[in-house]
């Protein structure tokens, strides 16, 4: 098992002279053992995202793309060959623009007054945030989509935006409320005595410093909506998002340009989560 | 004045949405879940309780399945997450950070394309499996596909990051002085381990526990893809039920049944460690 890192020889063992050799060594074998079998898990979770990335390469005659037959670029020309995928995949990213925004407004404040006030209907609003974050998608679908029935509401493009605020709003709202608890609150008080009002004081003072917050809201907004499959599905009726169009497409065979687009989605993600924890770091 | 109402308009639009959205819909679900009819005539409130009897009679191997599953993947989970979790909160170092973003990375990649990237890894004729039945190490008929260890190490696959990263938090918040007063007080390495650092580290399995087991159990997208008929699950059967036959009083007592089952544990869990600790492990 060889990572890009080698183990660092711990700090402990080191300065621990009163340890004998024998059992220095036994704990470095230790720290080895964690260490390689860290990285197998690791390679477990990598093994089918490298398969996603490889298959996008192949050169498959068939409609079942599992098979490896050459080494091809044709498939990146050919990305736009199924309409209906491509219109997936610009539905997944409209969705995920449009809950993201409802999401983060309804999250941070929600975040605000949590981590900033104590009122009554405090402890029932951390419930029924609870509720959503850990109440199964099935269950959180299929009690939507019996609302819309009983209604008569047509599902489609807006019901999966409101089904995707309501899953991610909770996520958003903790986020926020992390960042606000721990907010030093003699800046604003600062702000206040240079004669600073309300207004300013937020926009200028609070506002900046719960940003980061913000940002990893609506970032883990955006996750979640793109990727979600079963909510959507039970309140998609006919509109199409990319993941549901994979999952229709399982058995007849996913095309090479399923693989390319989640490929790209992937580099795209991870680029952003990258830039964001090295922005964090610096500021912080 | 103004102080005492600023929480309340913050959390008011966030909260109303939570409530017309999650609550109300349970609401409607129960409902429906007791309705008679059919989509094409309509259905009417008969207050039939039997339609509950009627589903756990008919899909009672398949709860129990589920419940199997879930329990199965949740402890596969927290043996493979517990180590790595151990090794990236105490050995990492400055490289923590960048082991959790790793361990993130599958969740870059749409739920539903990992699951269709696994289908392709271990495919009959795969790349996996057709190299070893070609050089005769498996018999030609081997296959892993549709049968219990496919879902059951799709569902392991999918969730295991929730179960690391809240069993990371928790062995992060050991404070070292602990151990080292441990150490200091003649405990074995294993006595410290056993006696402070696993019983410090147990909130943060508990939570993964919580973030496992509900999502494993009501999945029916690992079923669908890597199962076959004999692995079908709860959600497979709600899934149908209300997609595909449109037999939503059927499918409603069926989710309700999920649901009730799941609350009483999350409420004993919730009960147990705070609704507030959860949420801030589960929003990490």
């Amino acid at each position: 098992m060889s990572g890009p890192v080698s183990p660092a020889v711990p700090a402990s063992a080191r300065q621990a002279p009163e340890q004998g050799p024998v059992r220095r060594r036994r704990v470095r074998w230790g720290d080895r053992l964690l260490y390689g079998y860290t990285w197998l898990i690791l390679l477990w979770l990598f093994a089918p995202i490298a398969v996603m990335i490889a298959f996008g390469f192949n050169d498959t005659k068939s409609k079942s793309n599992v098979s490896w037959q050459g080494f091809t670029f044709k498939w990146w020309g050919r990305l736009g060959d199924y309409p209906d995928l491509t219109t997936a995949v610009v539905n997944s990213i409209t969705i995920a623009l449009l809950a993201t925004i409802v999401t983060t407004v309804l999250g941070t404040l929600m975040g605000i007054a949590l981590g900033r006030y104590r009122f009554r209907g405090q402890a029932a609003t951390n419930l029924v945030m609870f509720a959503a974050i850990s109440s199964p998608e099935l269950v959180m679908g299929a009690s939507l989509l019996s609302l819309f029935v009983s209604l008569g509401v047509q599902t489609g493009y807006l019901t999966i935006v409101l089904a995707h605020v309501l899953f991610a709003v909770s996520f958003v709202a903790v986020t926020v409320r992390a960042r606000v608890v721990g907010l030093d609150r003699s800046i604003e008080e600062a702000a206040r005595d240079l004669g600073a009002s309300t207004w300013i004081t937020f926009w200028r003072v609070t506002f900046p410093m719960i940003l980061p917050g913000v940002v990893s809201g609506a970032l883990l907004a955006f996750a979640l909506s793109i990727d979600d499959f079963v909510i959507t599905q039970f309140t998609s009726g006919a509109t199409i998002t990319f993941p549901l169009w994979i999952y229709g497409a399982v058995r007849i065979g996913v095309p090479p340009q399923v693989n390319i687009l989640g490929t790209l989605i992937f580099a795209v993600g991870v680029a952003i989560a990258v830039i964001n924890s090295v922005t964090a770091r610096r500021r912080a | 004045m103004r102080r005492r109402i600023a929480p309340y308009l913050l959390v008011l639009p966030g909260g109303l949405w939570l409530v017309v959205f999650l609550v109300v819909p349970l609401v409607f679900m129960a409902s429906v879940s007791t309705q008679e009819g059919d989509v094409v005539n309509g259905f009417a409130q008969t207050f039939r309780i039997a339609n509950y009897i009627d589903a756990l009679v008919e899909y009672k191997t398949q709860f129990l399945r589920s419940a199997g599953y879930g329990l199965a993947g949740t402890v596969l989970a927290i043996a493979l997450a517990y180590p790595m979790a151990y090794w990236i909160a105490f050995k990492a170092g400055a490289r923590k950070s960048t082991y959790l973003l790793l361990v993130l990375l599958p969740f870059f990649v749409s739920f539903v394309l990992r699951t269709v990237s696994w289908k392709f890894l271990l495919a009959d004729d795969g790349i996996l499996l057709q190299p070893l039945k070609d050089a005769g190490l498996l018999p030609a008929d081997f296959h892993v596909l549709q049968t219990t260890v496919a879902v059951v190490g799709g569902l392991t696959y999918n969730y295991l990051p929730f179960m690391v990263l809240p069993i990371y938090v928790a062995l992060e918040r050991v404070d070292p002085r602990i151990v080292e007063a441990s150490a200091d007080l003649y405990a074995t390495r294993r006595d410290t381990f056993t006696r402070v650092v696993l019983p410090l580290s147990l909130p943060g399995v508990f939570a993964g526990v919580l973030m496992t087991f509900v999502p494993m159990t009501a999945d029916y997208v690992n079923a669908a893809i890597l199962g076959g008929p004999a692995n079908t699950m709860i959600g497979n059967i709600i899934q149908t039920e209300y997609l595909v036959n449109n037999d939503y009083p059927a499918g409603a007592a069926l989710s309700f049944t999920l649901m009730a089952a799941m609350l009483i544990g999350i409420f004993a869990y919730a009960r147990a460690l705070g609704t507030e600790n959860v949420l801030e492990a589960a929003a990490r």
